[in-house]
């Protein structure tokens, strides 16, 4: 018999009811959307203004406000896909091996010989010794340096691959030891780059690590990927040098540990400095814009305690000696020493402006990038362009709607009707799981909802087409209706478990608004499913229940 | 009682292997010169596969190709393809264009002075000329992007026909996994022959005509494996046909719906998605086409094993061969 059990009743109306609640903040995105700012606003600065409280009252609280995210394509803002050059990092922990490892063999000098450090690939260190007779002892020592891997896979591998030949011993980091590195260098580039896209307060960045060694950040309502590139590309290394001479050649002869690096902003003056920093920006406690004497911007910054100590030292050994403050290979400021600076804060003026000033605060705060990004892909789309596509978008849906409401009531009478009723139902409960779930909806995903609309109906058809068979053999309407789902089943099981497969390889393998289509695809197919199966079966047995037809026509 | 819209009379007794040797010979053809199309023109594929530069302008004034090409010459871009762009959803105002600049040397990606150059020189012809999107992708992300592609696509048909092969039965498998294919190659061929953009949302539109395919499909396979086990002495090209004059009406419903849908949304959904639209459209009416007449003429040839008593699958093959 047509029967469906209470609480099956209350379960269908339960889901529909609160996948409809859920959808609906859509409907006042706005608001939602400025109540939600608010709210968080609040939560982390923990200060409230009039203007918030405003926007947090322009949506009741206790109201789902949870919202479909729209993707860069719809609201525009900037896409980037970064490379992290990992072996980078390989050349700076041998470059930095390299003097710990000199001390410790000059102190064997007697037996070892001379030590010399020579020409060699990037990323290892090659070191030739007077007395080739005592190569193993050279090697013990070097392997002192070595510790093991402690990473899962690489257990039991020490971190250090060292070759003797001859005269020669070649050093560098072992397979397990580069992956460790590679792992950390991308973790810390993740985190870096979050910190630099936070402190511009944007909404929802999405900052993802990809494959081995690629990092996706997208930004929505950001300007352009240039902007974006400028912010995070910039590896903002901060070092404080001694000074050893200034020239207009750039090509000056250097003592061994020198490095010539030009001015920042006037040309051809040329600094040659010392490699070796008195501090890092990496002691960097803080970094803030502000004005200097003359009113020009600047940037004030204030060490940690160890660096403020070396700081301190240094400057009261170097009084009337000139510095260097230097920001990625550029000198913008040689001041000289006056006095020692041992409250452990400073200030970097120069030309700059306050836009300047604050990015290059921004920047020190954030700390340096341990590697180079290669920005292998990059998008922009302007947001008018998002608000047409969203426009476009909308008015198709409501059209394709309308058109296969009419197709489904006229083929199907009332039973189109309960069919478009549950497609109406389905576009709610769609966009309640975007919203729950905080999916990003994205152009492509627009139109797999419209696809969606044409396709939904399709579980209907098959039930409704059944029963119009079954009706045929006359075995009376409640055992038509009955039958029609029960036959209809297999076919519908069939015809999306299929779909679903394409679906979740979409989602696998897509990237961007590929996975978007195909999430709003997947949940497409399960919500109509459902419609289709229970909640138009529960309108029609409700109605049959109440009508008692002796004879159906569908 | 009420009027109903009939897209297709009650009963149906179409004979649709009657024509079963053209409609296999314009399959066929219809393959051939995909692969033809596919080889003489090639795909015009998008910067996601190639890799460059695509910049959208949008200007107030007419959009004057020629002054734009003009203005780029001297930048020595290499290979700049500009095209304008028209819509039925644009304003009057509204003139839109497509700059498409190929992947720079050494570069993986274009650098800011390039763009930055590109729309100064543009700015130049058109003073409110802007730029709603900029998208830019290095060859080496464009070669990755290529094989996932094809790996999508091949793992998606073979994802399916192990489906296939698990509910039904091999040679169900065969016949769905042969129609799949012709319509992607088909599908793929329209867009050689007419040029159109192929991208990463076309490859998506691909799968998702493998999908909708695959669906119509299974419902006459469905259908079909009812009815073998209802008839079981009937020659099996009866009871095909039988299958799919009983899901016709909703073969041809499901298919009008998501037509009309699709239509709606070719039409009034903008430029930027067409393509994508536009080859999901097309897919949904050859993937009509092939699970009507190609997915089970080829089951057809390779016989279906009837009789589970019997060992011999071969003795139900080719019935059709032996009805008068």
């Amino acid at each position: 018999m047509l029967q469906i059990d209470r609480w099956k009743r209350i379960l269908i109306i339960g889901i529909c009811v609160l996948g409809l609640a859920y959808a609906m903040p859509n409907l006042f995105y706005e608001r939602v959307e400025a109540h939600n700012d608010a709210v968080a606003t609040v939560e982390k600065t923990g200060v409230s203004t009039p203007e918030l409280e405003a926007a947090e009252a322009g949506w009741p609280g206790w109201l789902p406000n949870g919202l479909v995210n729209l993707g860069l394509d719809l609201r525009g803002g900037a896409h980037l896909l970064a490379e992290v050059r990992v072996s980078e990092v390989y050349k700076s922990r041998m470059d930095a091996l390299w003097p710990d490892l000199r001390r410790a063999l000059a102190d064997e000098r007697a037996t070892i010989g001379t030590i010399r450090r020579v020409q060699s690939s990037e990323g290892t260190l090659k070191i030739e010794i007077g007395n080739p007779d005592q190569m193993a002892r050279a090697v013990e020592i070097a392997r002192g340096f070595s510790d093991p891997v402690a990473s899962l896979t690489g257990a039991g591998q020490s971190s250090l691959d060292i070759n003797a030949d001859g005269n020669a011993m070649t050093i560098q980091l072992s397979e397990a030891e580069k992956v460790a590195t590679d792992d950390r260098t991308i973790q810390q580039s993740l985190e870096i780059i979050r910190r630099r896209v936070d402190e511009v307060g944007t909404r929802e960045p999405t900052i993802m690590r990809q494959g081995t060694d690629r990092i996706l950040i997208q930004v929505p309502g950001i300007g352009s990927a240039e902007e974006l590139k400028a912010l995070i590309g910039t590896t903002a290394k901060l070092t404080f040098n001694p000074v050893a001479g200034t020239g207009s050649d750039p090509d000056a002869p250097v003592d061994v540990g020198q490095v010539v690096l030009p001015d920042a902003e006037q040309e051809g003056v040329y600094y040659t400095i010392e490699e070796t920093p008195v501090v890092s920006g990496e002691e960097l406690n803080d970094a803030l814009p502000s004005t200097d004497q003359n009113g020009q911007p600047s940037v004030d910054f204030r060490f940690n305690p160890t660096g403020a100590r070396k700081f301190g030292a240094y400057t009261s050994a170097n009084v009337g000696q000139p510095f260097a403050i230097v920001l990625d290979d550029q000198v913008i400021s040689a001041p000289v020493i006056r006095q020692a600076i041992t409250t452990g804060s400073g200030q970097i003026s120069g030309s700059m402006t306050f836009d300047e000033a604050n990015q290059l605060a921004i920047l020190l705060r954030a700390g340096a990038l341990p590697a180079e990004l290669t920005f292998l892909e990059e998008r922009t789309v302007g947001p008018e362009l998002g608000q047409d596509s969203i426009d476009a978008g909308k008015i198709a849906s409501m059209v394709g709607f309308v058109a296969v409401i009419v197709l489904m009531v006229l083929s199907y009478g009332k039973f189109g009707v309960f069919a478009s009723i549950a497609l109406a139902i389905n576009m709610g409960l769609i966009f309640g799981v975007l919203s729950m779930i905080g999916a990003t909806l994205t152009l492509p995903g627009i139109a797999g909802i419209v696809l969606t609309i044409g396709m939904a109906v399709d579980a209907n058809v098959l039930v409704f087409e059944r029963i119009r068979e079954e009706l045929r053999t006359a075995r009376g309407p409640a055992r038509a209706i009955e039958l029609g789902y029960e036959k209809a089943m297999s076919a519908i099981v069939d015809a999306n478990i299929t779909t679903l497969i394409i679906a979740a390889i979409l989602f696998a393998l897509g990237s961007g608004p590929v996975k978007g289509f195909a999430v709003t695809l997947s949940i497409g197919i399960v919500t109509s499913v459902f419609t289709a199966l229970w909640v138009t079966r529960l309108m029609t047995v409700t109605w049959f229940e109440r009508a008692r037809p002796r004879q159906i026509e569908v | 009682m009420a009027f109903r819209l009939k897209l297709v009379p009650q009963d149906t007794k179409i004979d649709f292997f009657r024509w079963q040797f053209l409609t296999f010979g314009i399959s066929s053809a219809m393959i051939v010169l995909s692969v033809v199309f596919l080889v003489m023109f090639g795909l015009n594929f998008g910067i996601d596969f190639k890799g460059g530069t695509t910049i959208r302008t949008e200007s107030t004034q007419e959009v004057d190709v020629g002054a734009y090409r003009e203005a780029l010459q001297p930048l020595g871009l290499g290979d700049v393809a500009i095209s304008q762009v028209f819509d039925p959803t644009f304003g009057p105002d509204q003139n839109v264009a497509q700059v498409r600049i190929s992947a720079q040397d050494g570069v993986e990606s274009v650098t800011p002075e390039t763009i930055n150059a590109v729309e100064a020189a543009l700015k130049e012809v058109d003073s409110s000329i802007t730029f709603p999107s900029v998208e830019s992708v290095g060859p080496k992300v464009s070669g990755e992007l290529i094989n996932t592609a094809i790996y999508a696509v091949l793992a998606s048909l073979a994802a399916i026909s192990v489906y296939i092969w698990l509910r039904f039965e091999w040679q169900f498998s065969i016949g769905a996994i042969v129609s799949l294919v012709h319509d992607v190659v088909i599908t793929m061929g329209v867009f050689a022959l007419f040029q159109i953009k192929f991208d990463l949302a076309t490859v998506a539109a691909l799968l998702t005509i493998v999908g909708y395919s695959i669906n119509d499909t299974v419902v006459v396979f469905d259908r079909l494996r009812e009815n073998l086990m209802k008839y079981k002495k009937r020659a099996l090209r009866d009871v095909m046909n039988l299958s799919v004059n009983e899901t016709l009406s909703r073969t041809v419903m499901t298919s009008g719906t998501t037509l009309v849908a699709l239509i709606a949304l070719l039409v009034l959904g903008g430029d930027v998605i067409r393509g994508f639209v536009f080859a999901i459209t097309f897919g949904i009416v050859i993937g009509t086409y092939s699970s009507i007449y190609v997915a089970k003429n080829v089951v057809l040839w390779l016989g279906v094993k009837r009789d589970w008593s019997k060992k011999d699958p071969k003795e139900a093959a080719f019935p059709g061969a032996e009805a008068p």
